[in-house]
């Protein structure tokens, strides 16, 4: 009896100190949760300092951020499962539409910032082994019968799906609209893939340090990075004719902003991705800034002129681009039963 | 009349605190989300469970993943079997460090397993280099699937046939001998039925560890569909989608399956210990 008490006044008075020590810093300190994919680790770590700068001037608290990376998709599931995510950073219109389907989101954040939402860019090229042995110039060299392609599996990928529409994008253009063609020249692209990883961080480790294949289908900063950490005595960057424009999206989880009284917090963060200094990060960071004009012009070297289609244009949307290819039993899964 | 009874006697007490202890462990651990596994399976009607059932990637996945499950829980059984037979039967240099690296699979992180492995194995690995020349790729093959599943195995028929062998008495054997068996006679009618029920034990354990293994496999697996793609994988996939349904289907499925595997197990087992005697 005299134990059981002591226990308890004692861990009442834990609780106390705990609960005091949280509200204390609390008080002090603001925190913010970033729900973001799989690459950008090196990105937000730059920006997440840069904002807490900007948020100690303009208000005078600290803030503590949180970045949390991984693939996309499973991101989205963790988000709509109970992570309490304040904003999300995500490589595709699909994944914040998927948050928004469990209602964590309201319709219309699109235009809640400027450019549909989208505060940077990034496309896809072709990482290829120093020297171009098999001289890989275009989409088209992707289906000779000597050539290996890493691409990720577009079912686990955010990113491995903008791989997928720019090269169908690609032969749509060159067919002048033969979807048949597209689809077809898709699926020879696929069989020439001998390993499917879940992620693009996979994939580039399966090219680069497992020195599989012959060429990546990847993000232009994951490849710019690959070339920037080995050099180019070992890789080399090919610019295909044309590519996909990936318009990554952001957003405040409106859900859980409204709950823990964040949304001007959470609304500052997402803002402040479109001034100068931060366009500048992106663009140190190999992504492509929104405003190339505020960006000092030796940054932009690292991304050449390409023809760049939008999934807007070319495939309505990702409302519908999404569940015509990708879903079970879209065109991604019929490429493969066709065999 | 004989009254049936719900336990006999004990005169061992604290009967009612360690098994309702028991029986409640079970059931929160085990039992809940293996329920909760097939009442979310049985929200999906018929017809799209069907659908699941009879896809051709489905049960191309299912064979690849329990056939290369049990071939791998097979060779486990050979060589495990030999390694605690050199083991405990001879007194050799460094006798313990080679005990101690028989857990080495248990300890390493699984993707840290598979990143390795796949690092040795493609056809520019230390490895895979030694095979490439006479056309043979290990790495994103069935064959590379295989060897992580022998990796992960390892450890459960050795640990489990061991102290059976370490216990086994080595006058049955002089017995054997003096009644003029020959060395092989001895070991198939003596050695070996005395461990089958070891032996079986730790093959039901490499086969089920093997059959729901994912982050070894799937960096050496190529998940080409229809060729190296392993269930787990496409558990993933309908996670992926948010088809919660039809990811607990298969997950379902697998494990019914592993059920009936582990179940024809233990009939052999209880077979072989009326066969052979309890030994």
């Amino acid at each position: 009896m005299t134990v059981n008490r002591r226990i308890l006044v004692l861990s009442a008075v834990v609780g106390v100190a705990m609960s005091l020590g949280a509200s204390g810093s609390a008080l002090a300190q603001d925190s913010l949760n970033n729900v973001s994919y799989d690459p950008t680790r090196e990105l937000y770590r730059e920006y997440s300092d840069h904002f807490a700068k900007v948020w100690k001037e303009k208000t005078g608290r600290t803030v503590a951020i949180s970045n949390s990376h991984g693939g996309s998709g499973a991101q989205v599931r963790s988000v709509n499962e109970g992570v309490p995510a304040d904003v999300v950073t995500f490589p595709l219109e699909g994944d914040i539409l998927g948050i928004q389907a469990a209602g964590l989101i309201e319709p219309g954040w699109q235009s809640e910032f400027p450019a549909q939402s989208s505060p940077y860019t990034s496309t896809i090229v072709f990482l290829v082994r120093a020297g171009n042995p098999k001289g890989i110039k275009d989409w088209d060299d992707l289906i000779r019968q000597d050539v290996q392609v890493i691409t990720p599996n577009p079912k686990t990928s955010g990113g491995a799906r903008w791989n997928y529409l720019a090269a169908w994008a690609y032969e749509l253009e060159r067919s002048g609209g033969d979807e048949q063609k597209a689809r077809d020249f898709v699926a020879e692209i696929y069989k020439h893939v001998p390993v499917l990883d879940t992620g693009a961080r996979g994939s580039t480790n399966t090219f680069v340090q497992n020195k599989v294949g012959d060429v990546l289908i990847a993000w232009e900063n994951e490849a710019l990075l690959s070339v920037k950490e080995f050099g180019a005595a070992e890789y080399e960057i090919v610019v295909p004719s044309v590519s996909i424009l990936a318009e990554v999206k952001v957003a405040i989880v409106d859900k859980n902003v409204d709950a823990n009284g964040k949304r001007e917090l959470a609304h500052a963060f997402l803002e402040e991705l479109y001034s100068p200094e931060s366009q500048q990060i992106f663009a140190r960071n190999f992504y492509r800034p929104l405003y190339p004009d505020q960006v000092d012009p030796e940054a932009l070297k690292a991304f050449p002129e390409l023809k760049l289609v939008k999934v807007g244009d070319v495939f309505g949307g990702w409302e519908k681009a999404q569940p015509t290819h990708f879903d079970e039993g879209g065109v991604f899964d019929q490429i493969y039963s066709n065999d | 009349m004989t009254r049936i009874r719900f336990r006999e006697p004990s005169i061992i007490p604290g009967f009612r605190l360690t098994f309702g202890f028991t029986i409640l462990y079970l059931f929160l651990i085990v039992i809940v989300p293996i329920v909760g596994l097939y009442m979310k399976t049985f929200e999906l009607d018929w017809p799209s469970f069907w659908r699941i059932l009879t896809g051709s990637r489905f049960q191309a996945a299912l064979k690849l993943s329990f056939g290369a499950s049990l071939l791998a829980a097979l060779f486990n059984v050979v060589i495990g079997l030999l390694i605690a037979w050199v083991i405990v039967r001879y007194r050799f240099f460094a006798r313990r460090l080679v005990d101690a690296i028989i857990d080495l699979p248990f300890a390493l992180p699984t993707a840290v397993a598979g990143i390795a492995l796949t690092a040795l194995y493609v056809p520019q690995g230390w490895i895979g280099r030694l095979f490439s020349p006479y056309g043979i790729t290990i790495a994103y093959t069935p064959l590379g699937i295989w060897i992580a599943l022998v990796f992960i195995g390892l450890p459960f028929v050795v640990r489990t046939v061991q102290p059976v062998l370490e216990d086994f008495n080595a006058e049955v054997e002089e017995a054997a001998a003096t009644l003029g068996a020959s060395r092989l006679t001895t070991i198939v009618r003596v050695i070996l039925p005395a461990l089958l029920p070891a032996i079986l034990t730790g093959f039901s354990l490499a086969f089920a560890r093997a059959v729901g293994e994912y982050g070894s496999v799937i960096f050496i697996a190529g998940n080409i569909p229809r060729q190296t793609e392993i269930l787990p994988l496409l558990i993933v996939f309908r996670l992926e989608e948010r088809d919660y349904a039809a990811a607990s289907a298969i997950a379902a499925i697998m494990l019914t399956v592993s059920f009936l595997i582990l179940l024809l197990v233990n009939l052999i087992q209880s077979w072989s210990n009326r066969r052979f005697g309890n030994v």
